[in-house]
């Protein structure tokens, strides 16, 4: 069984997300159960998987027993690995987050497992073309989980998603079409040395880059095609957009980095400049209008996607200088940004519950209201920042480092900028949070359309009933309250974002000694 | 790969690389410049067929026959990039069923199709 570990990963929670559907037919709400037992299975497996791997192993699965250059391939190194220890923490958080916070219904959490699956798939395949499927596998069930919110507003946000990640899905295939016509193979490591054959500068080469990298771009959400994001986060439930802001998009930037190392490598970028030069110039005006949008915000949910199309510039930036250590920034940034953006979708949805604002003018003065929310929501963006020792603070700084070290100079003034204008937008809304007169009644009333004293009543009523769980889940009122697994994970991510500092050398020593072959 | 040294000879050997063009073209208009959210999704099918028919082409040899092993001998049409499309048939079914029923959805609760009339309400 244990040299099927990686196979394993992806087929556990496909048999998991089967099962709430057939459980369907006797009893509505036992998908959770369900998906935390599928989950912390799937947590051992990856377990397992990471005591094969450490330190400096290469874990490679032939699927079905195909000879290799021919069938489907799953390889896990340090960098894979990486993204599964977060996948399965991040799911296990929040489902921690929704027993309370809902929704119930066991199609919900069949959705989410399948939405692991395809996450998954595409970090352990080692297939282009399989990479699609699972690229599609995990679109299908993040349209669905954009869609499981009660507004009508929700299913417009998902067609938006859908439509735009189509057609990014469906470049990417154009351009495996296109490298599969000029090295007749679909197995990374096979491609990129047939690649490298064929020769860099191949139209058909840079076509099928082009392609491959704007396909999976949508995805990332990097600015000029990060449209479907502030819409699909703003209007999901609250557990889904903090699942979805942790690792959809976090893993396509994973498959980004895939496609750059293992299949196109270090040697194409420095091969054809102008290849480099366009992802470095994409991510820097990513970092710069995604920032900008974001100050521009009314709603925090909104400032907060639009402040996720910046990070993930970032990320995308430190790939693309490509020297090991800024690489290894770029992956500390990916697995920081998800734990801190997952947290403070998180902390929205808990200030949300007891307040009742959603907009920036709505949290003035709430600090006081609801101190624990507040508070981590400070700790998590001022860890977004960058402020150390938070985890964006070594991602960024690495990051930083490679740059100067390649003599990248126009990125590291962007890089620089970027810290500047992640404070211009966080430390308004922390400004709000604790120096400001409350507004909340007028806020309501401007936000809910003239149910201002209902917000002001409802946030009344939940802060006496924020002590454990006191009237459990059932009526209206259990809807809104918070239980205390929701501001657990937010105490967790809140102290993870500083405490996986300490976990930065482990890191960067599982990326060095599986790299060095990626970054020759 | 070598090139014809006559442009003529290109032109009337490769149509199936214009089918797929005019394909991806007609597809991503109709996709950006439809209102109606339905013709939006047609387009989107439209766009994806277009890869598809890219997909078919490659596996196309001259004086090719169908890659069973027991009829015949070589050379064989390439059987991979048909394998490949069948899962992505697939995939695009799957995508056109969610979209219809979010659709259904749009419609039962905005009671519009239309983009425009639909950004109206959904702003307000």
């Amino acid at each position: 069984m244990i040299e099927h570990l990686p196979v394993l990963l992806v087929v556990l929670p496909i048999i998991g997300a089967s099962v709430p559907l057939v459980a369907s037919l006797y009893t509505d709400r036992i998908g959770w159960s369900i998906a935390v037992l599928t989950m912390l299975a799937y947590a051992a497996l990856a377990g397992l998987l990471a005591q094969q791997v450490w330190p400096d192993t290469v874990v490679s699965y032939a699927v079905g027993g195909f000879a290799l250059p021919y069938g489907i391939e799953l390889v896990v190194d340090g960098l894979s690995l990486a993204v599964v220890l977060l996948i399965s923490a991040i799911t296990l958080g929040v489902l921690a987050y929704a027993r309370h916070a809902g929704p119930h219904e066991n199609t919900f959490y069949s959705q989410l497992l399948l939405l692991v699956t395809g996450l998954t798939g595409m970090t352990v395949t080692g297939d282009v073309f399989n990479l699609y499927v699972f690229l599609e596998i995990t679109g299908l069930a993040a349209y669905g989980l954009v869609a499981s919110g009660r507004e009508a507003s929700a299913a417009v946000a998902a067609l938006k998603y859908l439509i735009i990640g189509t057609v990014g899905a469906s470049l990417y295939l154009l351009g495996v079409g296109y490298a599969l016509a000029v090295t007749g193979t679909l197995n990374m490591a096979d491609m990129s040395g047939k690649l490298a054959a064929v020769g860099y500068d191949s139209t058909l080469v840079l076509t099928a880059f082009g392609l491959m990298v704007g396909g999976l771009s949508v995805k990332v959400a990097l600015f000029p095609l990060h449209t479907w994001q502030p819409d699909a986060y703003a209007n999901s439930p609250d557990s889904v957009s903090a699942f979805i802001s942790a690792l959809v998009s976090t893993v396509s930037a994973y498959a980004l980095a895939r496609l750059l190392f293992s299949v196109f490598t270090v040697d194409f970028l420095t091969a054809v400049p102008a290849a480099r030069w366009a992802l470095i110039v994409v991510a820097s005006v990513s970092i710069v209008a995604g920032s900008a949008l974001a100050v521009s915000q009314a709603s925090v949910q909104r400032m907060l996607a639009y402040s996720s199309v910046s990070q993930f510039g970032l990320v995308i930036a430190g790939f693309a200088v490509a020297t090991p250590i800024a690489v290894v920034g770029a992956t500390v940034h990916l697995v920081g940004h998800a734990v801190m953006k997952g947290g403070l979708f998180a902390a929205t949805g808990i200030i949300e519950r007891e307040t009742g604002t959603t907009t920036i003018g709505g949290y003035a003065g709430m600090g006081g209201r609801t101190p624990l929310a507040a508070g981590a929501f400070t700790v998590l963006a001022l860890g977004m920042v960058g402020v150390p020792p938070a985890i964006g603070f070594v991602g960024k700084w690495y990051i930083l480092v490679g740059a100067v070290e390649a003599e990248l100079w126009p990125v590291v003034a962007v890089l620089l900028a970027s810290t500047l204008l992640t404070l211009a937008y966080f430390a308004r809304l922390g400004e709000r949070l604790y120096f400001a007169e409350p507004t909340i009644r007028e806020e309501g009333a401007i936000a809910d359309g003239g149910e201002g004293s209902d917000g002001g009543e409802r946030a009344e009523g939940s802060r006496s009933s924020s002590e454990p769980r006191s009237e459990g889940g059932d009526g209206d009122d259990g809807e809104n309250a918070v239980s205390t697994g929701m501001l657990a994970v937010l105490v967790v991510a809140a102290v993870l974002a500083v405490a996986l500092t300490a976990a930065v050398p482990a890191l960067e020593q599982l990326l060095t000694e599986t790299l060095p072959p990626l970054i020759q | 790969m070598t090139a014809d040294p006559l442009q003529l000879d290109l032109l009337t050997s490769r149509y199936n690389y214009y089918a797929v063009m005019l394909l991806l073209g007609i597809g991503l208009y109709t996709l950006i410049e439809s209102p109606n959210l339905v013709k939006k999704v047609i387009g989107m099918n439209i766009f994806q067929t277009g890869i598809f028919l890219f997909f078919v082409t490659l596996a196309y040899r001259t004086g090719g026959n169908p890659p069973i092993v027991t009829k015949g001998g070589g050379p064989y049409a390439s059987p991979l990039p048909h394998v490949l499309i069948l899962t992505a048939i697939v995939v695009g079914v799957a995508l056109t069923a969610v979209a219809l029923a979010l659709i259904v959805r749009i419609y039962s609760e905005y009671g519009t199709l239309d983009e425009d009339t639909l950004e109206e309400l959904y702003y307000d």
